[in-house]
């Protein structure tokens, strides 16, 4: 018996040191990339761009071995990202699930000389080499400044608001700046829809019951947009002239495209591709090489709210992404 | 005749042993299946990372347990980590800096646990609900007090050395592990070696038949459900610690469902009247693994869930099968 335990204790140390030579010669860097499971579109677009950079990389650097891993919540995320922490990764790119939660963890990672990228939602304390996120100031702004101008800068507008987290207080905060300069325009009312095209659903359905005059509604999100589309669709009204979501996801910019639905001429980009994005910053973080042609280290970089209509729609269409 | 008895004793012996001890057997096979799989799992980092992550659920499901065994069930605790936790922060922010603030919101969300597991109790025992219907019923006020008082906000913590108690190590093993190791062996002490254990089982087994024997079937099985609750308080406050915040919407979601698959891998009938606690802890244990290995071996996230809900049902197919 205690023969056998020895030979079964020789063959599993044999297998373990097989599987620790093999995989410290394929890679002599480690990055972890850490993400929300998709809990609605744009996270799912964010796995997907995850994996899209990783298969990308993976095939022009050799030398670096990346593990993606995706949490349903914010505690399973700090798990996941001790988890990397114990295969001694040597950067983290991570979108946190929610920054108060994550904040210790990451604050570990970066403590430990992990070449840190958080991506999207910023942490209280800042604890990383870069963080990067889309402009959400920008994306109430422009699509503000641009609603404005379709309504002639006149008339009734309801808005959807998103999760009520800072990054949605950004957004609306900067819409209702702009619209603030139209005092022609009201803003009937604002409530959280929660980035969820369901819950968009019923919060448009109770608008259309409340407001017998609506001009367009701003709801930030194109997921919320298919909800709202929805309502106004089964409600019958005529009354509404145009409706504006953001981030861009693949189904609206389809409709831009191909002006499926006159309601529907415009939205705004903040695209789940940054994480991709922070996935080579991390690259150009371990490898300690220089961003492009830059001179500098940047710390924070803030992608571009862009306004997609039909003119440059074919540009920001991905056919293969889920969102 | 008589001769032939024995036989049939033994294979009955040995099929009951083989039921007892599958729930070790199964993490056995699972430390060494993950052992070989990869080559960072028996690293000693990851092995208290493990731990630590699964103490949390780990300790509500050995408060489970008992409920469990009485024939209960209780769906609120994961909205009753959320309400702990919140609670727990205001306490914290609210009595300012140093070790006594600490020690108070240590004590007062243990306290606070008991309290709301008394709740769910009170509702099961005086209103005659039952705790399946009691609790889902909780699980949701639970929650949704949680997101009204903190305003749907994550609350942070501002004292110096509250992270300190989910945070840190003794002699290379975190404390919640330690808190988590502690509690089972008391908790054992509780179900095997002592009145209340038995009562316990007796009620899930037969509540008549305990009512007949001069047991107090309603006062034991509200107490089950304190001891619940307390066990939710402490898992609570270590995990609000080792985050140093606490997001009401995010925090103990489905750790209910953990909880009760760890009690049911661990050999728990859900039927109540038997189970052990050394077996939720090997329940609570190879979730743990389970999860890990997902994690380091690359596995997508979008079948992770898969892996996990199969692992379960193979568990329970296999202790249950000497049963029938």
């Amino acid at each position: 018996m205690k023969y056998k335990n020895n030979i079964m204790r020789k063959v599993i140390v044999f297998l373990m040191l097989i599987t620790c030579i093999g995989t410290s010669y394929a890679a002599k860097y480690k990055i972890g990339v850490s993400v929300p499971s998709a809990d609605h579109g744009w996270t799912a677009g964010l796995l997907w761009w995850a994996n899209k950079a990783v298969k990308d990389f993976s095939e022009k650097e050799k030398d670096i071995e990346f593990y993606v891993v995706a949490a349903s919540s914010g505690s399973k995320q700090v798990g996941d990202v001790e988890d990397l922490m114990v295969r001694d990764i040597d950067a983290l790119v991570i979108l946190p699930h929610n920054p108060a939660t994550l904040q210790k963890v990451i604050e570990e990672a970066y403590d430990e000389g992990i070449y840190t990228v958080v991506v999207d939602r910023e942490l209280a304390h800042p604890s990383q080499n870069v963080f990067i996120a889309g402009d959400n100031v920008g994306l109430g702004r422009v699509g503000a400044q641009w609603l404005a101008k379709q309504m002639s800068g006149k008339g009734n507008i309801v808005s959807i608001e998103g999760l009520q987290i800072p990054i949605n207080k950004q957004r609306v905060d900067a819409f209702n700046e702009v619209m603030g300069n139209y005092p022609d325009i009201k803003v009937l009312d604002s409530q959280p829809g929660d980035w969820s095209t369901q819950k968009a659903l019923t919060v448009m359905e109770n608008f259309l019951q409340k407001y017998p005059k609506i001009d367009a509604v701003w709801c930030q999100d194109d997921d919320m947009l298919k909800g709202v589309l929805k309502a106004i669709e089964e409600s019958g009204r005529t009354d509404i002239k145009t409706v504006l979501g953001g981030a861009g996801s693949k189904d609206i910019i389809k409709m831009i495209k191909s002006d499926s639905n006159k309601m529907v001429r415009a939205t705004v980009t903040y695209p789940p591709s940054m994480i991709a994005s922070g996935v080579a910053l991390a690259v150009h973080g371990v490898k300690q090489e220089k961003l492009g042609d830059l001179y500098n280290e940047p710390s924070r970089i803030i992608l571009d709210a862009q306004l997609v209509t039909k003119d440059n729609a074919e540009d920001f269409y991905f056919e293969d992404s889920p969102y | 005749m008589a001769k032939l008895e024995p036989a049939p004793m033994m294979t009955r012996l040995r099929r009951l042993n083989m039921a007892a001890y599958a729930p070790f057997i199964a993490l056995l096979l699972l430390v060494i299946f993950s052992s070989i799989a990869s080559d960072t799992f028996l690293m000693p980092r990851n092995i208290t990372n493990v731990l630590r992550q699964v103490s949390y659920t780990g300790i509500i499901a050995l408060g489970m347990t008992f409920v469990i065994i009485a024939g209960g069930i209780d769906l609120s605790v994961g909205s009753m980590v959320a309400v702990v936790g919140v609670l727990t922060i205001m306490i914290i922010n609210g009595a300012g800096d140093g070790w006594w603030a600490v020690a108070m919101a240590v004590s007062s969300a243990i306290a606070l646990g008991g309290v709301f597991g008394a709740l769910n109790g009170l509702i099961i025992t005086r209103g005659k609900v039952a705790s399946f219907i009691a609790t889902l019923a909780t699980m949701s006020i639970f929650r949704s007090m949680a997101l009204y008082i903190s305003d749907a906000g994550e609350m942070v913590s501002t004292n110096a050395h509250f992270s300190d108690i989910g945070g840190g190590y003794l002699w290379g093993i975190p404390y919640p592990v330690w808190v988590f190791l502690l509690l089972a062996a008391v908790y054992h002490i509780l179900l095997k070696h002592s009145a209340f254990g038995r009562h316990v089982c007796a009620i899930g087994s037969n509540p008549k038949v305990a009512s007949y024997s001069a047991i107090k079937v309603r006062w034991v099985y509200f107490q089950t459900f304190v001891i619940a609750g307390a066990s939710v308080g402490i898992a609570a406050v270590l995990l609000t610690s080792r985050l140093n915040s606490i997001s009401p919407s995010d925090a103990g979601i489905f750790y209910e469902l953990d909880a009760i698959a760890a009690v049911v891998i661990g050999g728990t009938a859900l039927s109540g009247g038997k189970g052990t606690i050394w077996g939720t802890v090997i329940g609570v244990i190879i979730l743990g693994i389970i999860n890990n290995m997902l994690n380091l071996m690359g596995i997508s996230p979008y079948l992770q869930g898969m892996v996990k809900g199969l692992v379960i049902l193979i568990a329970v197919l296999v202790q249950f099968k000497g049963d029938r």
